[in-house]
């Protein structure tokens, strides 16, 4: 039925997975760094985040994403003519792990600021009644609250970052997208291999939906929720 | 950086911004108004309603924009029947050869299954008193629909659909994938044509942050038009 591409877009699929996840651990780093920054009493950290967190909502991930393909690798170039190394090629995985995480970082950073500040305060100075240092007061009571909260909005933007992977094949990646492209033009059949990139992206999105809400049930265990 | 890279391609960049701006602008109207019956059709208590909108708005909120626009675009000359049309000269399905056509179909569609979302959540999400007070006054489901239940619910949207909207003019940029001229299409252009990325790219980043500033400030004087019942007072009245 499909022309033995299936291997291969299935192959391209993984290679989406992976781009997905790379770029979910980058964007988890920057998210929390800059919701620290956010947090944190120095004006020009957080006027820094600010400026992250809206240039990161008011351009496109395409836009962003030709700019650091494009750009990056002129910068490389630059760098590697300067101290006279070989052709180093920008490839677009990195590129698209950089842009993705950049991008989906700054989601985080507002997710992640309000889940810190959504932790009782009272709770907080609990640990340091106890003597806690300020570093197990952040390891046993913020982070573990914290993610609870957290978890929804980690949720909702790891499936738009999921989807959002499809545009890195407009720079090149071959992931299953591309690979559908490719696929179809071969063997005119465009609609079938699109169709099929559909349908695993959906199962890619379900499967997350459900095992979200999963986590989300275990990580409100005791909490109660509000009933009308 | 070399200014004149831009200054040189001004014309390219506003053809760009018209064609960026009138896509969100009729997908977005094209989708919100398939939305609103949509939405009440979701909240729908007999299966056979809620099921088929239910089915539209998973496919098309759990695929990316990107293959959707390329399933329209693309995908649909795979069939000889679609092909056949073309060559009689179908007016109606001729259309699905422009990439302006597709772009807005593929559009429409994305943004009106994550609308029809947003307003079905607004619709269960009016408060139950508004509801029996509407009974109460005898009204029939149409005129409880109409003068109750979609004011209510269409006004308690406005923030998340501000986000919709802002996302949209984000994804837009993808029409630059079937040949469209858009505003990335046209930061694409000059790219190739100067070999300048940083110029050609942060210009057209620039244009789209004072879009998306003028989104929100466009939505925040709609909340304060429409939401204005539901802000906080900042000197309520003692009561009695």
């Amino acid at each position: 039925m499909f022309h033995g591409y299936l291997p291969t877009i299935l192959g391209g699929a993984l290679l989406t997975l992976e781009l997905a996840v790379l770029s979910l651990v980058f964007a988890l780093v920057a998210g929390l760094a800059g919701a620290a920054a956010k947090l944190s009493r120095s004006m020009l950290l957080r006027t820094a985040a600010t400026v992250y967190t809206t240039v990161v909502r008011g351009v496109p991930d395409l836009v962003m994403m030709l700019l650091v393909f494009y750009g990056g690798q002129m910068v490389v170039n630059h760098v590697t003519e300067h101290f006279d190394l070989g052709y180093f090629d920008l490839n677009p995985m990195v590129a698209g792990v950089l842009t993705i995480g950049f991008i989906f970082g700054g989601y985080f950073a507002e997710t992640f600021r309000g889940a810190f500040l959504a932790v009782p305060a009272g709770q907080l100075e609990a640990g340091a009644a106890y003597g806690m240092t300020r570093w197990q007061v952040f390891a046993r009571i913020l982070f573990p609250q914290m993610l609870r909260h957290a978890l929804p909005g980690l949720g909702n933007n790891w499936l738009v970052l999921l989807k959002s992977t499809a545009i890195v094949s407009m720079i090149g990646l071959s992931d299953m997208t591309w690979l559908a492209d490719q696929a179809g033009r071969t063997t005119r059949e465009p609609f079938l291999f699109y169709l099929l990139v559909c349908v695993l992206y959906l199962a890619m999105t379900t499967v997350s939906s459900w095992l979200l809400a999963r986590l989300e049930k275990r990580y409100s265990a005791g909490v109660r929720a509000a009933e009308l | 950086m070399d200014l004149s890279v831009i200054t040189g391609s001004l014309d390219q960049y506003l053809a760009g911004l018209w064609l960026t701006v009138h896509l969100v602008a009729l997908s977005c109207a094209i989708g919100l108004a398939a939305a609103v019956p949509l939405a009440v059709a979701r909240v729908s208590r007999n299966p056979a309603v809620r099921g088929p909108v239910a089915a539209y708005t998973w496919f098309f909120r759990g695929t990316p924009m990107l293959v959707q626009l390329l399933l329209i675009y693309y995908g649909l000359g795979q069939f000889q029947w679609m092909q056949a049309q073309w060559e009689a000269g179908h007016p109606f399905w001729l259309l699905f050869r422009e990439p302006y056509f597709c772009a807005l179909l593929a559009f429409a569609l994305n943004t009106g299954a994550y609308t029809t979302e947003i307003i079905a959540g607004a619709i269960r999400n009016v408060p139950h008193g508004e509801i029996e007070a509407a009974k109460a006054a005898g009204m029939s489901r149409f005129v409880m629909a109409r003068r109750i239940l979609l004011p209510s619910a269409l006004r308690r949207a406005i923030p998340a659909y501000s986000n919709e909207v802002i996302l949209m003019l984000q994804g837009s940029s993808i029409a630059s994938a079937i040949t469209l001229v858009d505003l990335t299409g046209a930061a694409r252009n000059v790219y190739s044509k100067h070999f300048a990325p940083f110029e050609a790219f942060v210009f057209a980043g620039l244009i789209y942050l004072v879009l998306t500033f003028a989104l929100v400030g466009l939505f925040q004087l709609a909340e304060r038009r429409w939401l204005a019942h539901l802000r906080a007072q900042r000197n309520p009245r003692p009561v009695g």
